[in-house]
């Protein structure tokens, strides 16, 4: 358990987010010219990174709206916190 | 050779106070190649090597472990053995690994305490009667045995569960499985372990995989804390962190791991004797054979490799077991842990070859791999030894979430996870 920093709500206990998996996984442009293996790629396959990940959240019991994060998958610590459509704050 | 374990061995270990034991396995130091190595000296991992050694007569195999064997997620589940799932896939994989267990004890010649207690599944809504008849029916034509109780007929196999039908989530009936049970998770690693040794499988402790060697798409070997050892082939059993072996060898999977938690009560007298898993409200219990219960909680959403887990599942699980169980309100809890478990997106797991030649997965077990060790061991090791799939572990392999034609378990799971 821990404590997310909302970008539109400020800190709330983890239990009122949803995880959403890997950010900044891009939606193809063009799936009808997609392969089988860029569809499984696109839909299945995840970087499942032990250590700084950035992922996706919701403030499903809150505010609802989405954002991204960086954090730490080994130990759970949060390194930042930033709006969709923004650029990582870290590498 | 080693020692037969029998009455015997243990009335004549006796007299000199249990200090004589022979040793259950070497420790040895890595030589400097082998004809396979396994990553992951868990349950499965250690199967693996054993039914390498003992169906394909390949001897010079080590098990590379980073911790001690059995000391991850082999060590700290439920121990909860069932083959009732729907699709005829999983059914012929977990029904397989069932039967080895039947026998699993006298192959080992080691005491893995499987007992067929049963293990229920409970029904709390319409849909859950709609989905566990089916599974049922499912079950009866792969030759499962499976049987649809009424609610009547639940109280009366398990009698402390609350049948009130003014609970939130009353019970509508369950499905039973009399063949399932639950083992010693310990004894299982121990016992292929012992076997393993005995035909020469080395395994090495403390030994932790840091890189994986290639030449062109060919594996030349690993890279580990006790050195470089060389090997043509590598079966990777690494759980919940499969990804970051298939990382070193420039390889992506379809898992994402999670913090999966249990806890175990303080002992008490027989209270429940079989399994008793109820998906709806997500709660199962069991209870040891030295009287904890031993309860499964559920998974988080995110990706965690910290091992552990978030209260508010803790919780979620103990408000359930207590509506269904009143008489446990007052038990307290002993202790609580979370293991990391790899979850593919069709919550069956990969038992594959890969891209890469002489690099091998067997991962993805999610929530529920333990009961599959003997079956995922073998199966594992049939597809190292011959570079093939067996025709039980054909539908897993890694190119279903290429294909589409994935094995679809999540109501099976049991529990919803």
């Amino acid at each position: 358990m821990f404590i997310i920093n909302c970008p539109y709500c400020g800190e709330r206990e983890q239990s009122e987010f949803k995880a959403g998996g890997e950010a900044h996984i891009v939606r193809p442009k063009q799936p009808t010219e997609l392969s089988d293996d860029e569809w499984a790629e696109y839909l299945f396959m995840r970087k499942n990174i032990k250590g700084i990940q950035l992922e996706r959240w919701v403030h499903i019991h809150g505010c609802r709206k989405w954002f991204n994060m960086v954090r730490d998958t080994s130990n759970d610590q949060i390194h930042a916190v930033y709006k969709m459509g923004e650029k990582p704050p870290i590498k | 050779m080693k020692n037969k374990y029998s009455i015997f061995s243990l009335i004549k270990n006796a007299f000199t106070n249990h200090e004589n034991w022979q040793r259950a396995w070497r420790d040895p130091e890595p030589k400097k190649e082998y004809d396979a190595v396994i990553i992951g000296g868990g349950g499965h991992g250690l199967a693996t090597a054993y039914y390498l050694a003992k169906k394909h007569q390949m001897n010079n195999i080590a098990v590379v472990e980073k911790g001690w064997i059995g000391g991850g997620n082999t060590g700290r589940n439920t121990t909860i053995i069932r083959s009732n799932y729907l699709w005829d896939a999983s059914a012929g994989l977990y029904d397989h690994a069932l039967k080895l267990w039947e026998g699993l004890s006298q192959e080992l010649n080691y005491n893995v305490m499987f007992s067929q207690r049963g293990v229920m599944n409970l029904a709390h809504n319409l849909q859950d009667v709609r989905d566990l008849k089916r599974r049922t029916h499912a079950n009866r034509l792969n030759g499962i045995d499976a049987v649809w109780l009424s609610t009547n007929q639940v109280k009366k196999f398990c009698p402390i569960i609350n049948t009130s039908q003014d609970i939130r989530y009353p019970v509508l009936g369950g499905t039973l499985q009399k063949r399932a049970g639950t083992a010693r998770h310990d004894a299982v690693a121990w016992g292929y372990a012992r076997g393993a040794d005995e035909m020469g499988v080395d395994i090495i402790q403390n030994c932790e995989v840091k890189g994986i060697k290639r030449v062109g798409n060919k594996i030349e070997g690993l890279e580990t804390t006790k050195g470089f050892i060389k090997t043509k082939k590598v079966g990777v059993v690494a759980a919940g962190h499969s990804s970051v072996i298939a990382d070193m060898a420039g390889l992506r999977l379809p898992l994402e791991s999670k913090p999966l938690q249990a806890l175990v009560s303080e002992p008490v007298k027989p209270i429940i004797d079989t399994v008793v898993m109820s998906n709806a409200v997500h709660a199962y219990v069991s209870q040891s054979d030295k009287g904890e219960l031993v309860i499964g909680a559920g998974t988080d959403d995110y990706v965690s490799y910290s091992q552990k887990g978030s209260h508010e599942i803790v919780e979620g699980t103990l408000q359930a077991i207590l509506e269904l169980y009143p008489i446990f309100s007052r038990m307290r809890m002993l202790r609580q842990w979370g293991g990391i478990v790899d979850i593919c997106p069709d919550a069956s797991p990969i038992i594959s070859k890969t891209s890469i030649e002489g690099l091998y997965f067997n991962c993805g077990w999610g929530t529920g791999g333990f009961k599959a060790t003997p079956g995922s061991g073998d199966l594992f090791a049939h597809t190292i030894a011959n570079n093939e799939p067996h025709k039980l572990n054909a539908a897993f392999n890694i190119n279903r979430f290429v294909s589409g034609d994935l094995v679809d378990e999540h109501g099976a799971a049991a529990v919803a996870h």
